[in-house]
């Protein structure tokens, strides 16, 4: 097994509440989307409260920011369901159910495999690729670093 | 300052002026997998030693990949020697005269679309000029529209699948903006030419273009 897996956080502003007709679409494709990524080869974890999904969890001060939290394999494996599967699709509609979040709403980085990040870490992973840009700390899709060396072989 | 072409560009695009190279080229392409010696041979109709040598040269020219794999099942002593194979190699070919850089005009459009978040603009501006295009073909069925755009398009089961994206840099650094334009752009194409907008659909897997076009049904008009 990999020494470290990649965990990955995003957040998105909703342009209107949860339960009303403008976010019908992306609700309805909650379910079926984290069953997608469940079963998505690479997938390790991610965030959810009882209701099987992390829509609840509002850490930030505007309370219509969501965070989506999870863990992979690797950074192909996260690539591949992000960008190659029905997710693709979902995203194709993110400007009609969110804001358009001031740089970065999404931040990566390696967590020792077997370890889960916390909220409270992802959101100093997005400040720290905010205020350093990407680094081995936080980093991007478009510029990835690669897992840190095993230190403990 | 030299501003023609690279030298490499332009041998490799000197090298398809050659009609069996063409052909050799086109099959393998086409095939949109690894492709031996013996088949690329047969499809275009000449021996196999001038096909090999052609092969040969559209590899140096970079145009064609080329690997080594035992094709039967026997393996150890007897299997025999490992076929050549080739398939189109990932890199671009290009060449403009007077110099063009409409990818790094490209980049920069995505990048502020991007960040203006206009996401839902550049897909109606692409929407519209989808069916502008399929308007003046409208007598075209939609996989010779694909294919005069460059998308390659092959059946699978009934399913329409495009195995070249036209934007793939693009789509690499930009994919949910890009593959989203791409979509509209064929819908587009479908409404233009006066088929269900809705057979066309995201479907994305590695390798090949994130949109398909599904066989005309009732459950797709919209």
């Amino acid at each position: 097994m990999a020494a470290h897996h990649l965990a990955q956080v995003n957040i998105a502003t909703l342009r209107a509440p949860l339960d009303g007709p403008e976010l019908a679409g992306f609700v309805a494709q909650l379910e079926p989307i984290n069953a997608l990524a469940d079963q998505h080869p690479g997938f390790v974890w991610r965030l959810q409260t009882e209701d099987g999904d992390a829509t609840a969890i509002r850490p930030f001060d505007d309370d219509r920011v969501m965070v989506n939290l999870s863990v992979w394999a690797s950074l192909a494996a996260l690539r591949a369901f992000v960008y190659a599967t029905r997710h693709l699709e979902v995203m194709r509609h993110r400007r009609a159910w969110f804001q358009r979040m001031p740089d970065p709403y999404m931040a990566l980085w390696w967590v020792p495999a077997g370890t889960i990040p916390t909220v409270a870490e992802a959101k100093d992973r997005l400040e720290l690729l905010a205020r350093h840009g990407p680094t081995a700390g936080a980093f991007t899709f478009r510029a990835p670093f690669p897992e840190p060396a095993d230190a403990t072989r | 300052m030299d501003t023609t072409p690279p030298d490499r560009d332009l041998a490799a695009i000197g090298l398809l002026q050659d009609p069996v190279r063409r052909a050799l080229y086109g099959h393998v392409a086409g095939a949109g997998g690894e492709v031996s010696r013996n088949q690329a041979a047969e499809a275009v109709g000449v021996q196999r030693g001038l096909a090999a040598f052609h092969l040969d040269k559209l590899v140096e020219a970079g145009l064609l990949e080329a690997s080594f794999r035992r094709l039967g099942e026997r393996r150890g002593p007897g299997a025999g020697r490992p076929a050549k194979l080739y398939r189109r190699a990932a890199g671009e070919v290009a060449a403009s005269l007077p110099p063009r850089s409409y990818e790094t005009a490209a980049h920069l459009l995505a990048e502020a679309v991007e960040q203006a978040g206009a996401d839902l603009e550049l897909q109606a501006a692409a929407r519209r000029s989808g069916v502008e295009a399929g308007r003046r073909e409208a007598a075209s069925p939609v996989e010779r529209l694909l294919a005069a755009r460059g998308y390659e398009p092959y059946e699978q089961g009934g399913v329409v699948r495009l195995r070249n994206c036209p934007f793939a840099n693009l789509a690499g650094e930009y994919p949910v903006l890009v593959c989203a334009m791409n979509l509209s752009l064929i819908e587009g194409l479908l409404e233009g030419i006066g088929e269900p907008a809705g057979r066309a659909e995201m479907d994305p897997a590695l390798g090949r273009c994130c949109v398909a076009v599904r066989p005309p049904s009732k459950d797709n008009d919209n």
